[in-house]
C-alpha cells in the first residue's frame, strides 16, 4: 500500500526510492531499533497473543484521516508524514522482523465516518495500532471505539487537553505546553502587558483562551482587554480588527484556524496593523497555513509551535530532506506533520520495549519511551501518555517560513488537566 | 481616547460596514439573476465563486513565471478571465443539465447541489487541497493612510468599486439591452414570450452563464480578502441565499437593499457584542422579518 509521489518517468522514481534509502540509512538508531529481531527470537505465537493481524513476517497498522472533505487540507500533510515514517521504519527492516503494512481509511471528515471506519479498522482488520485523526471532533467520535475494542491510536494534533486515555497516544501538545510558555515570552520579551484574545468559535479555541486568560489574570497579573470568537469560515474582520484598535492592546493573542485564517490577517495588514508595529502571537499558524495566508500578510508577527520546518538540528535537516524528496521540492512541514511523523516511531519503540505487538503490553511499555532522533528534538513519553516536548516562538518571514527566535531551555512536562486553569 | 481617535475610528467602522455591504451584493448578484430571473436555486453558486477565485491564482502564478514585470498590472484582465471561466461553465452545466430541469424547481436543487460537491472534488483532486493566495499585485494590498490614525483598506476599496461596476452594468443591461428586455420577457410570461418569436431557451442559457461569470468576478474578488480551497464555495453559498431571499426573489433593487441592511446590522453589531452573538442579532432579525414578508422586502408585482 506504499504510496509515492507522481513520479515523472521511472528513472526518477528509482532515483526518489535511492534518496529515500540514503535518508533512512542515514537515520541513527533509535532505542533498539540496532539490534536484529528475527521471528526466531518472537515467535508469532509469542508476540501475539490477542489475535491482532500479525504474521510471521507482517504486521498491519490502520491510517485513519480526511483525504476528502473540508479537513483534507490539514490532515494531508500527516498522512504524508506517518507514511514516511513507516516506509523508513520498513526500509531499516520493520518492527520485530515484521514489515509493517497499512491499510489507509478515509474518514472524510465526518465525525461518524471516523467512528465508523475505527471499528473497521479495529474490528475486521485486527489492526495493532491505527495513526489518525485531526480534530478534536474525530477523536472524540472514535475514543468509544477504541477503548471498547481496546485498540491503540496515535494521535498527532495540538489540543485542548483535558483528555487521558489508556487507548491514545498524544504526539502533539495539550493546550498548556503551547500557551503558558508563550505567554510568558511575551510579557518578558515584548513586555505585553494587556491582551486581546481572538478564537474561531468552538472547542479548541475556547479551552485554549480560557487557560490563557486565567494565566494572564492569575498568574502574569495583566489584563485581557477583549475576548472574541467568530465562527468558522467567517471572513469579515473589519468590525473586530476596528474593536482591537480601540482597546489597544500590547498583543493579539490569536487562535483563529482554517480559511478565517487567511482572512484574519489578509484584512489586518489592510488595516494597517502589521509585524512591525504590533505584537501578535498566534496558536494556529503552521507552516500549511502559511502556505493560504502568505509570507506578505504574517511577516513579522509569532507563532508559538513545539516544531518549524526552519529549526536548525540534525535530525531535522535528514527529516526535511527525506520529506521533499518523496512529496517534492515545494512541500511544507507544519507542527502536526512533525507529530505525525513521530507516532510510527513511538509506537516501533513501545513495541520493542514491551518485545509484543499486544496493546496491553505496548501501553505499559509506552511511558518513559525517549526519542533521540526526533526532527524536533529529543523527546519522552509521559505516564499520561503526552509527550514532554520543548516550546518555541517562529516569528512569520515574508518568503513563508518561520524563524525560530525563542525556545524553552528544558522539555516542558505535558499537564492535560491543568489545576488553578479550570 | 481623544476626539479625533473616535472619529476615526467611527470613519473605519463605517467603511468596515460599506465593504461588507459590498462583499454580500457582489456575492448575492449572480444569485440573484439566476434565482430571481429563472426561478432555477443554483446551489453550485459558491462553486461558480470558486472558479473564479483560481482563475485569479492560475493567473497570478503563470504572470509570475512568464512575466514577473507585469505583476502589478495582471489583476484586471484576470478579473476579465474569471467571467469569461465561470460563463463557460455555466454555459455547459445549463446546456447539459438545468435546461431539462425547468419545470421541476426542486429537482434543479438536487442537481445543482450535486454539480457543487462534483466541482468541489474535482478542485482538490486536479488543484489540491490546499488552501491558495494568489500573489496580489502591490497597489492592491496595504491602507490608504488620509491622516494619521485613519486607515482605510484598499482591497475594500477595490472591492467596492468593482461592485458598483458590476451592479450598474447588470442593471443597465437589465433595463436597456435587447437581453434585458428577452430577460425581463420571459420572467413576466414565458409563452406569451415565446409566442412573441423570443428563443427563451436561449435567453435561459445566457442568464445563466452571465450570473455563473458575475459569481466568477465575485470570486476573483474575494481572493483580496480570503484563501481559497476547493470547499471555499460553501462557506459563502449561505450569506448569498440570506441576501436574495431577504431581499425579494425576483428584485434586483431588493437584493441590493437587503445586502446593504445586512451588512450595517452585521457590522454595527458586530463593534458592539461579540461576533457570534452579532450574527444570532442579524440572523434573529431576518428571521423576523420574514415571518412577517415571507415575499422578502421588495416582490415585484407580476401577474402569473
Amino acid at each position: 500500500m506504499s504510496r509515492d509521489s507522481d513520479p515523472s518517468s521511472l528513472d526518477a522514481l528509482a532515483l526518489r526510492r535511492r534518496r529515500l534509502l540514503q535518508g533512512a540509512a542515514a537515520l541513527p538508531v533509535m532505542g533498539l531499533s540496532g539490534l536484529s529481531f528475527g521471528q526466531g527470537q518472537f515467535p508469532t505465537a509469542k508476540v501475539n497473543t490477542t489475535k491482532l493481524a500479525v504474521t510471521d513476517t507482517e504486521v498491519t497498522v490502520g491510517q485513519l484521516h480526511s483525504s476528502t472533505g473540508t479537513m483534507a487540507i490539514s490532515e494531508t500533510g500527516s498522512i504524508q508524514a506517518e507514511q514516511l515514517a513507516i516506509d523508513q521504519i520498513n526500509a531499516m527492516g520493520g518492527v520485530l522482523g515484521r514489515k509493517i503494512k497499512v491499510i489507509k481509511e478515509d474518514g472524510a471528515s465526518d465525525w461518524p465516518t471516523f467512528a465508523e471506519k475505527s471499528k473497521k479498522l479495529l474490528v475486521n482488520d485486527h489492526c495493532a495500532a491505527v495513526f489518525g485523526c485531526w480534530t478534536s471532533a474525530s477523536r472524540k467520535a472514535v475514543l468509544p471505539v477504541f477503548e471498547k475494542e481496546n485498540g491503540l491510536l496515535y494521535y498527532p494534533t495540538f489540543y485542548e487537553g483535558l483528555e487521558q486515555s489508556k487507548n491514545v497516544i498524544y504526539t502533539g501538545q495539550e493546550a498548556t505546553q503551547q500557551i503558558i510558555w508563550g505567554l510568558d515570552w511575551g510579557a518578558k520579551e515584548k513586555k505585553a502587558k494587556t491582551f486581546f484574545l481572538v478564537g474561531s468559535d468552538y472547542i479548541w479555541p475556547r479551552t485554549s483562551m480560557k487557560i490563557a486568560r486565567k494565566h494572564i489574570e492569575n498568574f502574569q497579573k495583566g489584563s485581557v482587554k477583549g475576548e472574541e470568537y467568530y465562527p468558522l469560515g467567517h471572513t469579515n474582520f473589519n468590525s473586530l480588527i476596528n474593536k482591537i484598535k480601540v482597546a489597544k492592546p500590547d498583543c493579539i493573542f490569536a487562535a483563529v484556524v482554517g480559511g478565517s485564517n487567511v482572512a484574519f490577517y489578509k484584512q489586518l495588514k489592510a488595516a494597517g496593523i502589521t509585524g512591525d508595529k504590533q505584537f501578535l502571537l498566534t496558536l494556529a499558524v503552521t507552516e500549511d497555513e502559511m502556505t493560504g495566508v502568505g509570507g506578505e500578510n504574517f511577516a513579522g508577527f509569532y507563532s508559538s509551535m513545539k516544531y518549524f520546518q526552519s529549526l536548525d538540528n540534525e535530525n531535522n535537516k535528514k527529516f526535511v530532506a527525506a520529506f521533499k524528496a518523496k512529496y517534492g521540492k515545494d512541500a511544507v512541514i507544519g507542527d502536526v506533520t512533525q507529530a505525525g511523523y513521530l507516532g510510527p516511531w513511538l509506537w516501533k519503540a513501545a513495541v520493542e520495549k514491551a518485545g509484543s505487538f499486544d496493546v496491553d503490553k505496548v501501553v505499559a511499555g509506552s511511558p518513559g519511551i525517549e526519542l533521540k532522533t526526533a526532527p524536533e528534538g529529543y523527546v519522552k513519553l509521559d505516564a499520561n501518555h503526552h509527550l514532554w516536548s520543548k516550546a518555541r516562538i517562529g516569528q512569520g518571514q515574508l518568503d513563508g517560513t518561520f524563524k525560530v527566535v525563542a525556545e524553552s531551555a528544558e522539555l516542558i512536562k505535558p499537564d492535560p488537566f491543568p489545576k488553578g486553569y479550570q | 481616547m481623544t476626539l479625533s481617535d473616535m472619529m476615526n475610528i467611527g470613519l473605519m467602522q463605517g467603511f468596515a460596514g460599506l465593504s461588507l455591504f459590498a462583499v454580500l451584493l457582489l456575492m448575492g448578484l449572480g444569485l440573484a439573476i439566476i434565482f430571481g430571473q429563472m426561478g432555477v436555486i443554483n446551489m453550485a453558486h459558491g462553486e461558480f465563486m470558486t472558479i473564479g477565485a483560481y482563475s485569479i491564482y492560475l493567473a497570478a502564478r503563470v504572470t509570475e513565471s512568464l512575466a514577473p514585470a507585469f505583476m502589478p498590472y495582471y489583476f484586471p484582465i484576470a478579473i476579465a478571465l474569471a467571467f469569461v471561466f465561470a460563463f463557460i461553465t455555466g454555459w455547459i452545466v445549463e446546456w447539459v443539465l438545468i435546461r431539462h430541469l425547468y419545470r421541476r424547481p426542486l429537482d434543479t436543487l438536487l442537481a445543482t447541489w450535486g454539480v457543487s460537491l462534483g466541482l468541489q472534488q474535482i478542485f482538490r483532486t486536479f488543484i489540491g487541497p490546499k488552501e491558495v493566495s494568489p500573489t496580489l499585485p502591490e497597489w492592491l494590498m496595504g491602507s490608504w493612510t488620509p491622516h494619521e490614525g485613519l486607515d482605510i483598506p484598499i482591497n475594500g476599496l477595490f472591492v467596492l468599486a468593482l461592485t458598483a461596476l458590476v451592479t450598474s452594468g447588470v442593471l443597465v443591461a437589465l433595463h436597456k439591452s435587447r437581453w434585458g428586455l428577452r430577460v425581463r420577457a420571459t420572467v413576466a410570461n414565458r409563452t406569451m414570450a415565446n409566442a412573441t418569436g423570443i428563443d427563451t431557451m436561449k435567453t435561459d442559457r445566457l442568464t445563466f452563464a452571465i450570473g455563473c461569470g458575475i459569481a466568477g468576478v465575485a470570486g476573483a474578488a474575494f481572493t483580496t480578502i480570503g484563501s481559497t480551497g476547493p470547499t471555499s464555495g460553501s462557506l459563502y453559498i449561505v450569506d448569498a441565499f440570506l441576501v436574495v431571499t431577504f431581499g425579494g426573489a425576483a428584485s434586483l433593487f431588493g437584493t441590493v437593499v437587503s445586502a446593504f441592511g445586512i451588512a450595517q446590522t452585521q457590522s454595527i453589531s458586530e463593534f458592539f457584542m461579540t461576533g457570534s452573538m452579532a450574527k444570532v442579532l442579524t440572523l434573529s432579525l431576518i428571521v423576523l422579518i420574514l415571518m412577517m414578508r415571507p415575499q422578502g422586502l421588495f416582490a415585484v408585482k407580476v401577474r402569473r
